[in-house]
């Protein structure tokens, strides 16, 4: 039996309402101004996944968070779960954007990678 | 004595918008001095921790940080420095042409001449007693910029359990932000009929959590002695006046505001630069030169974007104007503009830019192409046409000079043309003459082309 699914992508600004027919294991979307939102949306209407950008602790440095994000998605239901992963890190400077600051998160195969350099920063 | 610093093009703002103009005017053989009132570049950028920043200019989602440190790269590449936590207490017109900053930094007071001025002032967020929200103010109302801020890098939590009024991109994010480092949303309300952001973060801040959005709602009245304990919500009319009967009272200990954002243009008032009551930034031509000469504006201090790409464009054209400006110095025919209005004809929000020089675009060697970005009025269904029109903002019976097909307008989406500087030939025959002008009107489709 097919079910029919009506998405936004958020592959980019532009925010494309999608129609997806999934069919057993195949999606067919339309709708999509662009091959990224057909693969998006066959993804997103089997099982979402999210990058997850957020903050960790930093100590040494007049800084109290350094901007992080995980290297590729995760399911959008284990976000809550990696957040709780992430909380015990602590980062002392220097620290440099794409650092991997944790590695295979929840065994999930994505590392946790600096956005911003963190150097010497003290007054 | 006091310091004195001389150059040919100042930048005020290290945001995307004035690292942009630095770079490009460094790039165009200018002197540049860039002054910032935080103790890093960056702008905003630096809070904004989530991506989707940069798929127009590097063709990648990044993150505000990623994107924010591109452009420091850039500008350090380039031999470029910023004057960090400097501040601009005054600035005037010299009467020999250009401009003196009054300036402080933590070595105390100088005074900064140049003779261009590049504005990338940024924005500021609109505050609660701007809505009308008023009565008692506890702790626990924030604009959800600031607690972005407390958040992202002060790594402080603004309260327990919020509700967030407005539908601004940042409210959606911080909606999405909040609830990830354990907080409750509980909903978000907005007194408009349709929502302010973009659609994907109502999809993957709101949705994806689950918080619900309530449209023609509004809160009304905060509760709370020391610290907010609760808002009054009530649906609003056509009129968005709050509708008796419809109250409902919610308990929370945080209220978050995303209700508009406006440029930050004291500076520019001060130096006698006209503003446009639609966008509330400079009036510029299409080379971000606003209508006194030398004073170049860009950016979200222009009109507020919804992508920093944007910014960043407008920025690029920004400085290497202000450069060739400054460069070709005093009495050169190149700094004679011809200034012909583009108004924002029906169905158009605003247009930028609100001028159009057509003695730059008429000189081959200066001639870029014109971006021109404009948001609607109304939300139009598939098939609007976008048509720039000669003749004044009542578009009646101009020449078509240029016309776009969209799939869908929204007044909260901002839309950009890229027109070839031939396209725009709206002045008259004899040189000496301003141009009748051009508008940019918003049409909904035909029946006949559905």
């Amino acid at each position: 039996m097919s079910v029919h699914k009506e998405l936004t992508c958020i592959e980019c600004p532009r925010g494309c309402r999608l129609s997806v027919e999934v069919d057993g294991g195949r999606a067919a979307v339309s709708g999509n101004a662009c091959p990224k939102g057909a693969v998006w949306g066959a993804q997103e209407a089997v099982a979402p996944m999210r990058t997850l950008t957020t903050t960790v602790a930093v100590e040494g440095s007049t800084r109290k968070r350094l901007p992080v994000r995980t290297d590729g998605t995760l399911p959008l239901g284990r976000l809550l779960d990696a957040m709780e992963a992430i909380d015990p890190v602590v980062v002392r400077p220097p620290v440099r954007r794409g650092d991997v600051l944790a590695r295979d998160l929840l065994g999930l195969g994505v590392d946790l990678v600096a956005t911003d350099d963190l150097l010497g920063e003290s007054r | 004595m006091i310091r004195r610093l001389e150059t040919d093009v100042v930048v005020l703002g290290a945001g995307p918008a004035g690292l942009a103009a630095a770079c490009s005017a460094m790039e165009a053989g200018a002197r540049v001095v860039v002054v910032e009132r935080e103790e890093r570049t960056g702008g905003i950028l630096k809070q904004c921790i989530h991506d989707g920043f940069g798929l127009l200019r590097y063709g990648r989602q990044l993150s505000g940080p990623e994107y924010a440190l591109r452009d420091a790269d850039r500008f350090g590449s380039l031999g470029g420095r910023a004057m960090l936590e400097a501040f601009v207490t005054s600035a005037a017109r010299l009467e020999a042409g250009g401009f003196e900053l009054a300036c402080v930094d933590r070595g105390g007071a100088f005074l900064l001449r140049s003779a261009a001025l590049v504005l990338a002032t940024g924005c500021r967020e609109r505050t609660d007693r701007q809505v009308f929200v008023h009565g008692d103010r506890p702790a626990g109302v924030f604009t959800a910029g600031l607690a972005q801020y407390m958040i992202n890098v002060q790594g402080l939590l603004p309260g327990r359990r919020a509700v967030i009024l407005g539908s601004g991109d940042i409210g959606l994010i911080m909606a999405r932000r909040m609830t990830l480092e354990g907080m409750e949303v509980i909903g978000a309300y907005e007194a408009k009929p349709e929502p302010s952001g973009l659609s994907r973060n109502l999809r993957q801040c709101l949705d994806d959590y689950g918080i619900p959005l309530t449209l023609s709602s509004t809160v009304t009245a905060v509760h709370g002695g020391r610290r907010v304990e609760g808002v009054t919500t009530a649906r609003v009319d056509g009129a968005m006046r709050p509708i008796p009967g419809t109250e409902r009272e919610l308990s929370c200990d945080t209220l978050v505001l995303s209700v508009g954002l406006i440029p930050e243009n004291e500076l520019a008032k001060s130096l006698g630069v006209p503003l446009d009551p639609r966008t509330r930034g400079p009036r510029v031509d299409q080379n971000m030169h606003s209508l006194v000469d030398g004073v170049f504006a860009c950016g979200n201090a222009v009109h507020v974007n919804d992508l920093a790409d944007y910014v960043s464009e407008s920025g690029e054209r920004a400085g290497s104007s202000a450069a060739a400006y400054a460069l070709a110095g005093p009495g050169s025919p190149s700094r004679v503009r011809r200034l012909s209005p583009l108004s924002a004809g029906p169905g158009c929000l605003y247009v930028v830019p609100q001028l159009l020089d057509l003695a730059a675009l008429a000189d081959v060697a200066r001639a870029d192409d014109v971006c021109l970005y404009f948001r609607s009025s109304s939300t139009m269904a598939s098939g609007a046409v976008v048509r720039l029109a000669a003749g004044d903002a009542s578009g009646a019976g101009g020449a078509t000079l240029l016309e776009r097909r969209y799939r869908a307008l929204r007044p909260p989406e901002m839309e950009r043309i890229k027109a070839a500087a031939g396209s725009l030939a709206v002045g008259p025959a004899r040189p000496a003459e301003p141009g009748p002008g051009a508008s940019l009107i918003v049409e909904p489709s035909k029946p006949e082309d559905r």
